[in-house]
Formats: structure tokens, C-alpha cells, sequence
């Protein structure tokens, strides 16, 4: 390594937290949503397992702690995946709008977080 | 520092297309689109859920409608695909050291096997019990 350029950028300092922030998520993604995906997404529509009873689950998931692990597995899996397809976008497609495009996958992973956060308030 | 003009052939847009390896990263990549769609899905039951018993009712029926069921089983694909590629990746993301010793490749991915086997037995036992 030869010397730190002598103008930082100001984007350097979040970028770590971006990506321990797009790590967490990743691992999120990987370890609960196949699960997740198999019950909720396909055995229990189609009937595969029959699916939960309504107050077991709702006892669940109105849960204090369960909104909270809830809120904490859903933001890191939205930055994730902003992150990831910003990159998708400029690599995949070679687009060239790089600041409207991080703005808009980040905006839209800032979106999805405040929407959980409100369903996850909401929830009676 | 005198500007260098230098000719740079542009790339083409189907260029993941060529070589499978090139194929199996942009898929990976793409995985990122279904995280969010399985987020999206999963807010929506909760919500239904939250409100009340024929709201959830109507979410089963609207989650085995034939679009909503091909989403889901692209999303499991796509899921998994992320999953191997991920774990497999960690070793060379991450150097983990007990006692000074570097722990091998292959027993971290080991590790994040166990650790989905366990989060999916525990999620299944809590919402099926």
C-alpha cells in the first residue's frame, strides 16, 4: 500500500457501515428465509401443512420480541438487497446513472424499513 | 498528470450471457430482487395477521393464487442459490482464528449449515406447534 490519497471523500465514511449493514443481510437472507420462503410461501397456501391457526399465530407474532427480531431480520435484508442490485444495475446492465441509481435503491430500502417498522407498530 | 484519452470498447449488456460462471453471478446477483419481494410478501402477512382472522384468511387465498405461487417457488430457487453461494463465500470473506490457529474453509461453512438447520427447525417448531 503506498499513502492515503490526502483528499477523503466524504462517501468513504459510510460506506463500512453500508457494507457490514449488506453482510448481516446477507446471512439473514440466507440462514431464515428458506424456511420461511418453504412454509409461508408454499406449504402452508397450498395446503402441504395445513397452516397455522390463526390465535397461535397471532399470539406469535404480536409478540414485543418477536417485532423486534422481525424489524431487526427485515432492515439488514433490505439494505442487502438494495445494495446488491444497485450493483446488478451497474454491472449487469451497465448503467451509468450511478447517483440516481443508489439513490433510488437506497431510497427504496429506506422505504421498506419504514414500512416494516409501522406494520410491525401496527399490528393489534 | 496530463488526461490520457483512451478508446474503451463498450461492454455489451448480454455479456453474463457468454459463460456460465459469468451466468451463475448475475443470477446470484438477482437474488437481491426476491429478498425484497419475500420482505414485501412477509410484511403483507403480517399485516393481514395483525388485523384480523379473515384478513388472514384471505391472505392463504391470495397466497395460493397460480402468480403469487410461481413467484414463490422461483423465490425458493433463487433463495438457495443465494444460500450456497453465500456460506461457500464466507471463508474467503472473513478469516476466523481460535487460538491463534486460522479455523479451516470448510468447517465455517460446515458451521453456517448447522446454524440454518437449527433457525429453521426452531422457526418451524414456534409457528406449527
Amino acid at each position: 500500500m503506498t499513502q492515503a490519497p490526502a483528499v477523503r471523500r466524504p462517501k468513504r465514511r459510510i460506506l463500512p457501515l453500508v457494507w457490514l449493514t449488506f453482510s448481516g443481510g446477507g446471512v439473514i437472507a440466507a440462514v431464515f428465509l428458506p424456511v420461511l420462503v418453504l412454509l409461508f410461501g408454499l406449504a402452508f397456501p397450498l395446503g402441504w401443512i395445513s397452516a397455522p391457526d390463526y390465535a397461535h399465530l397471532h399470539a406469535v407474532v404480536t409478540n414485543w420480541l418477536t417485532r423486534l427480531v422481525l424489524l431487526g431480520l427485515f432492515v439488514p435484508m433490505l439494505v442487502h438487497s438494495a445494495h446488491r442490485f444497485r450493483y446488478t444495475l451497474y454491472d449487469g446492465l451497465q448503467l451509468k446513472r450511478k447517483l440516481l441509481i443508489a439513490f433510488l435503491c437506497y431510497g427504496a430500502a429506506m422505504a421498506g424499513a419504514f414500512a416494516s417498522l409501522l406494520v410491525l407498530l401496527s399490528m393489534r | 498528470m496530463s488526461e490520457q484519452l483512451l478508446y474503451r470498447r463498450r461492454v455489451s449488456t448480454w455479456w453474463w450471457t457468454r459463460k456460465r460462471t459469468y451466468f451463475v453471478f448475475v443470477m446470484r446477483e438477482l437474488s437481491s430482487i426476491f429478498i425484497a419481494w419475500f420482505v414485501v410478501f412477509l410484511l403483507r402477512l403480517l399485516s393481514a395477521v395483525g388485523d384480523s382472522r379473515s384478513a388472514y384468511d384471505h391472505f392463504l387465498d391470495w397466497a395460493s393464487s397460480p402468480l403469487v405461487v410461481a413467484l414463490n417457488v422461483l423465490t425458493l430457487v433463487f433463495i438457495t442459490l443465494h444460500a450456497v453461494t453465500w456460506f461457500s463465500l464466507t471463508p474467503q470473506a472473513m478469516a476466523v482464528q481460535v487460538r491463534g490457529r486460522a479455523v479451516p474453509g470448510s468447517v465455517i461453512i460446515a458451521a453456517q449449515y448447522v446454524g440454518l438447520a437449527i433457525v429453521s427447525a426452531f422457526i418451524f417448531w414456534l409457528v406449527t406447534r
